[in-house]
């Protein structure tokens, strides 16, 4: 075993070297399933936007399958989906995705997940990123969500739903991510 | 049974580190919750060689305009392995850094040092089969900040790195050796152990140096998790 190289912040210039014009669009022509639009603020611990923050997302494709070679169903992904997407906030802590809408992924032990879009915050004043994961309002699946039912407390457990924006061309969802304090976000590790 | 987290908290630095002014609104308070692994997690965005142009990994041309940057060259290699020490083939790597006066081309950096016109700071490349990456560049200026009085950054190389799985992402910084700001540097010092400090240092490698050209540095790169999948392990 080696050790693992330890993680530094983005910094507050990371724009640089990994923000292109874009990358927060996962959707092309070509792509199936209902286009969406996420979006929201990141927050700090005294309520401010975040201006200088990056997300990640990594999502399956409609059909819930992954374009990865880990994923036993890959021969039946969108061949055309990534499923990758990257976004900076704005002066005002806002980010916005255009994706599609997640399938259901398997879990472990058989059980499947209800479908959700995994993140990831990287800023200034983080040595480290900080994961998460979207999850989508009014989904039965939601109830017997592997994650989701780690999260004992409703009320934090509610920070990890979006909510449904009305009125809007697309269906658009509204995920803000509080980095801390009384509405922190629930963030998560994973085991070996 | 206790379960590990797959990352290394003993090396990695953790949120909250109060001399890095900027994390003590910015940490989350709560401990993080540890989940198995799924999918999800085993699963990560895989880039081809589309993904980088020719020029890409050469900073000292990928940006010259009626020029060469100025400053000293530099050649930068090194093996991205996983944490059992196997090579990470073709993963893409993307680098960011100041000039060599110290500024960055960005609109916020209001350092009052001289932008270099044939200069970006900007690169990306993949790694080989064998895990290996190369590229040049320009040694990187230290410059102020102001996390605290007098607060100056060491010269660094920002280094984000996919691996093959979510959970391998890892966004660092490569600092030169001997350097006497590595010592006053919060963000450096935010990482707890001293070995996890000393791999942010690249090491002068006279076999890498060219003659009459450039200086050469290695610095590899040890991802978390591992690139081989559970269903592989099982298989």
């Amino acid at each position: 075993m080696s050790s693992q190289t330890p993680s530094q912040t983005v910094g507050p210039f990371f724009h640089v070297g990994l923000i292109r014009a874009g990358q927060e669009l996962l959707v092309s022509e070509r792509i199936r399933g209902q286009r969406i639009l996420v979006q929201g603020r990141v927050l700090d611990g005294a309520g401010a936007p975040v201006p200088d923050a990056m997300l990640e997302i990594w999502q399956a494709d409609a059909s819930g399958v992954y374009n990865h070679p880990a994923d036993p169903r890959r021969a039946q992904a969108d061949p055309e989906f990534l499923g990758f997407g990257r976004a900076p906030t704005d002066p005002n802590g806002e980010y916005q995705f255009k994706t599609v809408k997640p399938g259901r992924v398997p879990g472990i032990d058989g059980q499947q997940q209800a479908p959700h879009i995994n993140l990831r915050v990287f800023a200034r004043g983080m040595l480290i990123h900080a994961t998460t994961r979207l999850y989508f309002p009014d989904e039965t699946a939601n109830d017997t969500d592997p994650v989701l039912g780690a999260v004992p407390d409703p009320e934090r457990r509610s920070t990890l739903l979006a909510s449904a924006v009305p009125g809007e061309d697309l269906p658009t969802y509204r995920f803000d991510i509080v980095l801390q304090g009384e509405k922190e976000t629930v963030f998560l590790d994973f085991s070996l | 049974m206790t379960r590990r987290s797959a990352l290394d908290w003993s090396v990695q630095p953790p949120y909250l580190h109060e001399p890095y002014r900027a994390t003590v609104l910015r940490a989350p308070k709560n401990p993080l919750i540890l989940l198995p692994q799924s999918l999800s997690e085993w699963t990560g965005p895989l880039y081809g060689e589309g993904a980088v142009r020719p020029l890409d990994n050469d900073l000292t041309r990928n940006a010259t305009v009626n020029g060469e940057p100025l400053g000293e060259r530099i050649i930068v290699t090194g093996r991205v392995l996983d944490d059992a020490g196997r090579p990470v083939p073709n993963t893409l790597i993307e680098i960011w850094q100041a000039n060599a006066a110290g500024r960055y081309r960005h609109r916020r950096d209001e350092h009052p040092a001289p932008i270099d016109p044939n200069f970006s700071g900007s690169g990306r490349l993949l790694t080989d089969k064998q895990g290996e990456y190369r590229f040049t560049s320009i040694r990187p200026g230290a410059y102020p900040w102001l996390n605290h009085d007098n607060a100056w950054r060491p010269p660094h190389i920002h280094f984000s790195v996919f691996g093959t799985q979510f959970i391998s992402r890892l966004v660092t910084q490569m600092y030169f050796p001997g350097d006497p700001l590595l010592a006053l540097d919060p963000i450096f010092n935010g990482v707890p152990d001293e070995e996890g400090r000393r791999r942010l240092v690249a090491s002068y490698d006279h076999s890498v140096t060219q003659p009459v050209w450039a200086l050469g540095y290695r610095f590899d790169i040890v991802l978390c998790g591992d690139r081989m999948t559970p269903f592989e392990h099982r298989g």
